[in-house]
């Protein structure tokens, strides 16, 4: 009986047709077949990066100090090549900007994820259940709401900077900075899913569900959970967005990331310090490189949002 | 009317215990004050009598409330790094965040609202295309990178504007002020356009959503048919009607912009609160981490509630309800 309303038919529906207009769209707009080539290529580069890096720049031992400050497409001692360059201490810049990109999109999909197993059970509860716990929670996002995302993330920094020792502050940066962007962006998840869990519940298959007598947690995650992918997924690819951002200004402000495990914005810190006497390659390509995530990743997340709305279609 | 305003009022006395209840915890858990003002060698009895001079040996509850009573007072307790009253500090750093804020803001609404008047009176036109391309670029791009790309190219090849500080101030009374010399109006500028730049691009999107629509009205046709100048048209009426949801935006603003002076601050090494409050996370400086945030809320709370009234000053319809 119960596998019979398993699969809810409508949603399925809903998903086959919004399927194609999705992809149709995609066709459309040449700005996010660009876009996605692009974050296409940074993701391949942050999975690759330990075969592309000819350098491990983070090794101190590789590092060859007489190359320091050699200028981009230049050879080194041992005919190293420096295609972008190497920095005061003869680091590969191209190979420090791999393994930096590497750890921003580590961080940013982390977050991500830690704030949706944290945002979406609680607003799933919140909208299906009601009662003081929603009002609990829904308070307690418009107080976290009223402030900045990157404001409460840096709180939330400096408080667990606060609570861990000082030896193992640099080892365990890049726990304490996912934590940080995914308790400040969890809420955003948390108000979707219960409004919208708020409309569904009062939908037949619901009732239905009710009336067969499937339990609380299966009707929540198995028929409710399924309907509420889309606007899921267009947050959580808006937020990743939001977490890249975040992630490279908290580094770059030197509360993120340490130099010994840098994202792109602790080389961008690094490197501001060399603009005025002329080595602007350590600054330039993480800047570029940063400047093609983040655009790259907002224009495929504004455009998913707007391929999904069913209003713009 | 005054349901509302009560129940606003609510919601921002939440607001202010929610953050003393964090801002204490974070001033009383949050490492060992003894250490952090006596150092790592002092006495047992020295530490007994600092713990119970500041409080610590009182029930919690207790210690809550003469907290948030010494607060009112104004006494936020002693900086661990700089040996110095927290407000005393935070009073002395305050006038040069207010200004590049307050600067930033007005360039902003000044420049965002012509913007947004030109893209939607000119929608079609080349120059309105780019403005809203390279709006959009900037809106994605972190603020740091947005400063130190100005820093390169003002600071660094054209050597026209300083790259950091404030230049030369003058004190006014209490207020240490960079905006009556020359080099004080030189150095805020690439701070400014770096802080108030997304807010520039917000109002400008909504000035020219706005105007796009008034603009579609009937009253604007019947102006245009009754033989009305274009000019009178378009900023006696048009503009006129798009500014109350604007002066909301940009009021309420004013506290994301405060908040983000933290990064500008940062990239131009502009002695304000935020590089202050920066330096006090690197450094765990609590107290000082305390007294920022619940200088940061009472500022949004105030801010929200002026408009809120503001609202309710300029829109007569939410007065009968």
């Amino acid at each position: 009986m119960s596998d019979v309303i398993h699969h809810p038919a409508p949603a399925r529906r809903g998903w086959r047709q919004s399927d194609s207009p999705v992809k149709r769209a995609f066709a459309r707009s040449r700005t996010v077949q660009v876009a996605s080539a692009v974050l296409l290529l940074i993701v391949l580069a942050t999975l690759l990066a330990p075969w592309l890096a000819w350098q491990n720049p983070f090794d101190s031992a590789s590092l060859e100090l007489n190359d320091a400050f050699l200028p981009p497409w230049s050879e080194g001692g041992h005919g190293a090549f420096y295609a972008l360059g190497a920095d005061d201490q003869g680091r590969d810049v191209a190979s420090a900007i791999l393994y930096g990109l590497r750890m921003s999109v580590l961080v940013g999909v982390s977050a991500v994820l830690l704030s949706l197993c944290i945002g979406v059970p609680l607003g799933l509860v919140a909208g299906y259940a009601g009662g003081w716990f929603d009002t609990l929670l829904m308070r307690l996002a418009d107080v976290q709401l009223t402030f900045p995302v990157i404001l409460v993330a840096m709180l939330i920094l400096g408080i667990v900077r606060g609570v861990v020792p000082e030896g193992v502050r640099e080892q365990v940066a890049v726990l304490v900075i996912i934590l940080a962007i995914a308790l400040s962006d969890w809420v955003q998840y948390a108000r979707t899913v219960r409004g919208a869990v708020m409309v569904e519940k009062q939908k037949d298959y619901v009732l239905a569900a009710q009336l067969i007598g499937r339990s609380r947690s299966a009707i929540l995650g198995r028929h409710i959970l399924p309907n509420l992918l889309a606007p899921i997924l267009v947050i959580a690819a808006i937020s990743f967005a939001h977490a890249i951002v975040a992630e490279s200004t908290l580094s770059y402000l030197g509360v993120g990331l340490p130099p010994t495990q840098p994202s792109l914005g602790t080389l961008i810190r690094i490197g501001q310090s060399f603009l005025f006497s002329g080595e602007w390659w350590i600054l330039l390509f993480p800047s570029l490189v940063l400047l093609a995530l983040a655009l790259s990743v907002n224009l495929v997340g504004d455009w998913l949002r707007d391929a999904l709305n069913p209003k713009l279609q | 009317m005054l349901a509302y305003l009560l129940r606003r009022l609510g919601q921002s006395a939440l607001v202010l215990v929610a953050v003393s209840l964090i801002a204490f915890m974070v001033f009383r858990h949050i490492g060992d004050p003894t250490i952090s003002l006596l150092g790592e060698d002092a006495t047992l009895e020295e530490r007994a009598a600092l713990n119970s001079e500041l409080g610590f040996d009182k029930p919690v509850p207790l210690q809550y409330l003469n907290y948030v009573g010494k607060v009112v007072q104004g006494d936020l307790g002693i900086s661990y790094r700089l040996k110095r009253p927290v407000s005393e500090v935070i009073t002395e750093r305050l006038p040069a965040t207010l200004e590049l804020a307050l600067i930033a803001s007005l360039g902003a609404l000044g420049i965002g609202v012509v913007l947004g008047v030109y893209t939607a009176l000119r929608s079609e036109g080349w120059l309105s295309r780019w403005v809203m391309t390279v709006s959009l670029v900037g809106v994605s791009l972190p603020t740091f990178l947005i400063g130190i790309g100005l820093i390169y190219l003002f600071a660094v090849e054209l050597r026209w504007l300083p790259s950091f500080g404030r230049g030369t101030t003058v004190k006014v009374g209490g207020w240490e002020t960079g905006l009556l010399t020359a080099s004080g109006w030189s150095a805020i500028i690439l701070p400014a356009i770096t802080l108030g730049f997304y807010n520039m691009t917000l109002i400008m999107r909504l000035v020219r959503a706005e105007m796009l629509e008034v603009l579609r009205s009937d009253y604007i046709r019947f102006g245009r048919a009754r033989g009305l100048r274009e000019k009178d048209l378009y900023f006696g009426h048009a503009l006129r009607n798009t500014l109350i949801p604007v002066i909301t935006i940009a009021g309420l603003q004013i506290g994301t912009l405060i908040a983000f002076s933290i990064v500008t601050e940062t990239v131009f090494q502009w002695p304000g609160v935020g590089l202050l409050f920066i330096s006090s996370i690197q450094g765990v400086d609590v107290p000082l981490i305390a007294a920022y945030l619940m200088f940061i809320a009472l500022l949004y709370v105030v801010i929200n509630l002026l408009v809120d009234f503001l609202y309710l000053a300029v829109d007569p319809r939410l007065r009968r309800r």
